[in-house]
């Protein structure tokens, strides 16, 4: 249990997708004008992150590991596609948002008017796609992957509805011409980033 | 769209350089800001990345313009896609097979060049519309548009953070006997934002014309 709380805490504040490792920067800085799009689309990742990272998982250790398909005949026994794993993660994204799409409509209309319109754009998110990457290089069990796709989306959640927070108070202060828009929302990214630094070398 | 047979007009030297300066994808487009930064600790991993992304944007453009007339709209993201996705595991396989420590350091970022948004939004935004050689020109603009902000920005965080460019001492450190005292900020996350935002400041204040109106 401990393993799994520290897992946790390291992909949320550690290891945050959005700080430390910047990925998912272009929806970071796009959408986190108004904190409410910033919680939209946090939710909206958190969700995806949590669906996809594990099933990611299951792919790739009983279809693409070496050995994983040696139960269809011997000559497969040392056979491994991990090269294909790219390919297959992003197809499998790409799938998930679309059935995770049609459900939630489907099921929660009142959802799918709050997420709606982020799913589309998560599919093409570096930090879902980057979430199953990173659980690959790690060589993560899958009930790991699920604690990290929880933390990592969690992670990038609190990072984005923070950002927003404080670019909402920006928005009266009297910017230099040149700074302004994407400049100031780089600077302020930095000094986030600085924050997060602080939880570095906590160790649980 | 053009008829005449020149291979660099006017309008295809426009093509390749006004991603460079003018509409340059970091820093005016917002695009693909993602993967950029991570890999700028040290100029050598930058510029292998932007060698990795200067070819997949090529090909893709290449690729995705050869087949835009057989493409039905309704699936051409997933064409997109795995064109982009199978470019990338070529150079992937590539990089382990020959520069096997690089890749271990790139990690996942050279997977992650299937979501830089550049590759996707000039397939998507030139390529689906243009014939292959103003693709394949567009392709290279922008991907030396990244590359300049990538290679500058490695440039500052290693020159600043460790004295050094491409591991060779430049400003002789203090620990060495030198008076150089390194910034241990610059090797950390925080600082790419900073330089790529005082990049942007610099960009916006030399061409006027490019500032936004609203903060």
């Amino acid at each position: 249990m401990e393993h799994y709380v520290n897992l946790f805490v390291k992909a949320v504040f550690l290891e945050n997708m959005a700080l430390a490792f910047f990925l998912g920067i272009c929806s970071f800085l796009a959408c986190s004008k108004k904190v409410e799009t910033a919680i939209g689309l946090g939710a909206a990742v958190v969700f995806v992150q949590v669906l996809t990272v594990p099933i990611n998982n299951l792919i790739l250790r009983h279809l693409l590991a070496e050995g994983a398909l040696g139960w269809l005949s011997p000559a497969f026994a040392k056979l491994s596609l991990a090269f294909l794993s790219f390919i297959l993660f992003i197809g499998t994204i790409a799938a998930t948002v679309q059935v995770v799409e049609m459900a939630i409509d489907r099921f929660a209309p009142a959802l799918y008017a709050t997420l709606g319109v982020f799913l589309p754009l998560i599919a093409v998110n570096c930090v879902i796609l980057a979430g199953s990457l990173f659980m690959q290089e790690r060589e993560y069990t899958f009930a790991e992957s699920v604690v990290f796709g929880l933390g990592s989306g969690g992670g990038f959640a609190l990072a984005i509805v923070a950002m927003a927070a404080v670019r909402e108070k920006l928005a009266y202060s009297d910017i230099p011409g040149g700074l302004r828009g994407t400049g100031i929302a780089f600077i302020t990214a930095g000094l986030l980033s600085l924050a997060f630094m602080v939880f570095s070398g906590i160790q649980l | 769209m053009t008829t005449t047979t020149t291979l660099l007009g006017p309008q295809e030297r426009a093509t390749l350089t006004r991603p460079i300066l003018i509409d340059n994808p970091i820093g005016i487009q917002m695009l693909g800001v993602c993967s950029a930064l991570a890999v700028t600790t040290r100029l050598d991993k930058a510029l292998v990345m932007c060698a990795c992304v200067v070819f997949v944007l090529v090909a893709a453009n290449l690729a995705v313009s050869l087949v835009r007339n057989y493409t039905p709209g309704s699936i051409r993201i997933i064409v997109q896609l795995t064109i982009i996705a199978s470019l990338v595991i070529v150079v992937d396989q590539i990089l382990k097979a020959y520069l096997y420590e690089l890749s271990l350091e790139l990690s996942v970022f050279v997977g992650l060049i299937i979501t830089n948004c550049i590759v996707m939004g000039r397939a998507e935004g030139f390529a689906m519309q243009n014939p292959p050689w103003p693709s394949v020109l567009d392709g290279l603009g922008n991907a030396l548009g990244y590359a300049v902000v990538l290679v500058l920005v490695a440039l500052a965080r290693e020159l600043f953070g460790a004295g050094r460019i491409l591991g060779f001492e430049v400003l002789p450190l203090v620990g060495d006997g030198g008076w150089y005292e390194p910034n241990g900020l610059m090797l950390i996350a925080p600082s790419a934002f900073f330089v790529v935002g005082l990049l942007i400041w610099a960009l916006k204040a030399w061409k006027p014309g490019l500032q936004d109106k609203e903060g």
